[in-house]
């Protein structure tokens, strides 16, 4: 089932005049910087998730607020749906455009406003990198801690819309856990704070339901994030396995033995030889599974814990352990880690990359069917696995120009996010629905739970003007796809006539 | 698991809602009424929770605890200390007989808060009885979901105005190895000043109060990083009652018979020129309040510097808490319209107009 917008069963849009919509904006924001040129618009079709691609109508590329405001309110009394994007790194097509729609670009917004360092904050504009806010920090002896991986090139913004993740969620929390103040400006364009300089705020967690609210409810113009002192050290061990079995198993044994690692990554043998071969990182190919255990903190601590980490590995039965000997080691076997889906990429014209959470103690066992489903459909799934929170990286490899391949790909994606759910899991840890995982959430939530989720939306976008289609799925797509998809031999959302 | 309380009841509850909804009678959500006297008091029919009880599932490697709404906090927290784990936010129960769905209704946390999070950074997941008469899960018992609206934490320290939470699921960590208690004489402004600092450094500081004459710090993690802080801060030793004793509101302090406000400011705000006496608790987050002062000046002087104030003692004003902005409760208003249409649950506790 296609995952472009489809009008027939994620909702009519409301037909624009794009002329007249340039001409409005020409007229109204005359410094504004709209693209509306085929050639111009086409770099703006997709996000990360470039197997997709809708050509917008319009970009927008404000510079200063009340331009953004000035588009709100002009979309709005013209009845235009709007797509903000910052960076555009997003891997789940949260920033798909829309042939009908504009497509706001807040990646100009780039300017750290202030860093505070008795208070620990950052305020910064949306379209601000990750990475930037830790460097401006860096003098301070501050960091930024969350860390996506696209953490060089994605925004802000798109951090908080997303509730972006990272490799040091287990300790240091997602993007949510991060944030103190948000300011966005609702769907005509009225200015909103959420969350304030202290650390609760009256009424309603708004910011909460903000975060990660995928672009559904306002537009992020501000954000302020919480700073946190560098650790003082950072050590890492290496743990070989025979069995990824016995690999999680040891995740397991870390934590029970009262240790919260810093990172705490899994790779299996496909993804191990994969990365080896790109990086020459020093990992042993021929284990099963490899852990990666960063230990960060005071000095004397992360000395003590390292002892009690490699006590327990070898307990676990790891075949080999090793600690990075300097700072270079250290990040030689993370770079192998963090290059991991581009040296898979080396294996594969193709590869699309899944993002499902588990608890922990399900990863044999999904482990297992994965490679059952990878069997059944032909294609390679290596693993990659935030070892500590859950969240899996099987990666699908496919070659998009074999005919039906990306359909296999994505079906195959589809069985093992409906896998996590099944051992109570979600079909996203990191990445967002999106556009991607748009069916996948009829397997996750029932209808009831749905109508929930519209009608939040309703409470801050009644019109559905921004970002529609994403996030959250029409329950006539849910029908359609549940008649595809019966599940246990029970269809879903039996109470609703089939289109 | 299984104790000899447990019990699922989530359906009487559901039958209670279904026939409130049916009669048009606003729901007044009560555990053991630990919490009652904060926000405003309600007109409605009781719904007791502390029937549906019991902890549904914990798996110590997971670091996750499932447990239903009437569960006693106690128990809880009994659970967890056998397996050498906690709830790092630390809410305050106000009561032996608090309950876990009144510690996420009111979103309360505990000296650790400013280094820990809150009651809704450890919200996984939570179940829900809707305005619709509906029995729903949200979130799930992964650390790490972004499937849909977090409706989850959307529940804390919403005083159940948005629902009935039948159930959560909550991340928990393992204790820390080490913990260790100090106190140190100095002024308010010098220890504001010192907290600044410190916060800029890798100390393993977790709990930071100062009561008026002496900073009272609380040290925790490995055994190495805790000696070489005590050895660089020095000060008395304090016994870690102490800390429970300030949640709960127990140090003399709180026995005072002025009114209690709880100010909640960016943490490096200078001591406020207000009538009264001053507790900072949170590194500075968080200061409470004994004055006789009137609610609207106290507010005034808060907002100036970005904080707000919530009345602690009941019949002090008709807003316990801080009035929002225009914008904001329009905002408020709608949601609570699209979640709680009929006005059933607790209307008028937060505010109101909700």
């Amino acid at each position: 089932m296609n995952i472009l917008y489809d009008e027939r069963v994620d909702g009519v849009l409301p037909d624009v005049d794009k002329n007249a919509l340039l001409q409005a904006l020409q007229t109204q924001l005359p410094d504004l910087e709209i693209l509306h040129q085929r050639e111009a618009l086409k770099p703006y079709e997709c996000d990360g998730l470039s197997a997709y691609r809708t050509t917008p109508m319009l970009v927008v590329l404000p510079r200063h607020i009340e331009e953004v405001q000035g588009v709100l309110r002009l979309c709005h009394e013209r009845q235009v749906p709007v797509v903000a994007r910052g960076a555009g790194t997003g891997l789940s097509g949260g920033a798909l455009p829309l042939e009908k729609g504009v497509l706001l670009v807040m990646a100009r917004f780039n300017n750290i406003l202030h860093i505070d360092p008795a208070a620990r904050t950052a305020r910064v504009q949306p379209g601000v990198r990750n990475l930037a806010i830790s460097q401006a920090a860096a003098p301070f002896g501050l960091y930024y801690a969350p860390d996506p991986s696209s953490q060089i090139a994605c925004s802000i913004g798109g951090n908080v819309a997303e509730n972006a993740g990272g490799v040091h969620c287990l300790k240091y929390g997602l993007t949510v856990h991060n944030l103190l103040k948000v300011d966005i400006l609702t769907v005509d364009g009225e200015h909103l704070t959420l969350g304030s300089q202290a650390l609760d705020s009256p009424g309603f967690d708004l910011l909460a339901l903000f975060t990660g609210s995928e672009g559904m409810l306002g537009v992020i113009t501000e954000v302020t994030v919480k700073l946190l002192p560098k650790p003082q050290t950072a050590k890492v061990l290496l743990a070989a396995f025979d069995s990824v079995e016995k690999a999680g198993r040891a995740v397991g044994d870390i934590i029970a033995a009262g240790i919260i690692p810093g990172g705490l990554e899994m790779m299996d043998n496909l993804a191990i030889r994969a990365a080896e071969d790109f990086i020459h990182a020093g990992y042993p190919v021929d284990a099963e599974a490899i852990l990666l255990c960063e230990l960060d903190g005071v000095e004397a601590d992360v000395h003590d814990d390292c002892d009690r980490v490699r006590q327990v590995l070898q307990q676990a039965g790891a075949i080999d352990v090793r600690q990075a000997c300097d700072e270079a080691e250290r990040v030689r076997f993370w770079a192998g880690r963090k290059n991991a889906f581009p040296a898979v990429g080396r294996l594969s014209p193709d590869y699309y990359c899944m993002d499902g959470t588990i608890p922990r103690r399900e990863l044999p066992g999904v482990l297992q069917a994965i490679a059952a489903l990878s069997a059944e459909y032909g294609l390679r799934v290596p693993n990659v696995f935030h070892a500590g929170d859950g969240n899996m990286h099987p990666l699908i490899l496919f070659d998009a120009n074999q005919p039906g391949e990306l359909d296999r790909a994505e079906a195959l994606g589809g069985k093992i996010l409906e896998l996590c759910v099944e051992v109570g899991g979600s079909i996203t840890g990191e990445h967002g629905v999106g556009r991607e995982k748009i069916n996948q959430m009829c397997a996750q939530f029932n209808s009831d739970e749905l109508t929930v989720f519209h009608a939040v939306k309703a409470a801050f976008d009644p019109s559905g003007l921004l970002n529609p289609g994403k996030n959250i799925p029409t329950l006539h797509r849910c029908a359609e796809f549940g008649a595809m998809h019966v599940h246990m031999g029970q269809l879903p959302f039996p109470e609703l006539e089939r289109f | 698991m299984g104790g000899e309380h447990d019990f699922d009841d989530s359906a009487a509850l559901l039958e209670q809602v279904s026939q409130a909804l049916g009669n048009a009678t606003p729901l007044r959500i009560q555990g053991s009424n630990s919490k009652a006297f904060l926000g405003r008091s309600v007109a409605g029919e009781i719904l007791d929770t502390r029937s549906h009880r019991g902890i549904v599932s914990y798996d110590p490697t997971e670091l996750v605890i499932t447990a239903r709404g009437g569960t006693p906090l106690a128990e809880l927290f009994e659970v967890l200390d056998a397996a050498q784990q906690m709830l790092p936010c630390e809410p305050p129960a106000f009561g032996e007989n608090a309950t876990v769905g009144g510690m996420i209704a009111c979103g309360l946390s505990g000296p650790r808060r400013p280094w820990s999070g809150s009651v809704r950074d450890f919200i996984l997941g939570t179940r829900v009885i809707t305005g619709q008469g509906k029995h729903l899960r949200f979130g799930g018992e992964v650390m790490k979901n972004v499937a849909g609206y977090d409706l989850s934490r959307l529940m804390a320290g919403s005083y159940g105005s948005l629902g009935v939470v039948t159930e959560v699921s909550l991340k928990v960590l393992p204790k820390p190895r080490q913990t260790l208690s100090i106190s140190l004489q100095m002024d308010a402004q010098r220890a504001l000043q010192r907290l600044a600092e410190w916060g800029q450094q890798p100390l393993p500081i977790t709990a930071a109060c100062h009561d008026g004459q002496r900073l009272n710090l609380r040290l925790e993690g490995g055994e190495g990083s805790v000696a070489a802080a005590r050895d660089r801060l020095g000060g008395e030793r304090l016994d870690a009652s102490y800390w429970q004793d300030l949640n709960e509101h127990r140090l003399s302090f709180f026995d005072e018979d002025r009114p209690l406000w709880r100010l909640s400011l960016p943490p490096n705000t200078p001591r406020l020129p207000l009538p009264g006496v001053q507790l900072i608790d949170w590194g500075g987050a968080q200061r409470w309040l004994k004055s006789d002062a009137e609610a609207t000046f106290i507010r005034s002087i808060v907002e100036q510097v970005g904080g707000h104030v919530t009345g602690y003692t009941p019949g002090l004003t008709d807003s316990p808490f801080q009035p929002l902005p225009d914008a904001l409760m329009r905002y408020h208003r709608n949601l609570k319209q699209q979640l709680d249409p009929r006005g059933l649950f607790n209307p008028g506790r937060l505010y109101a107009e909700l």
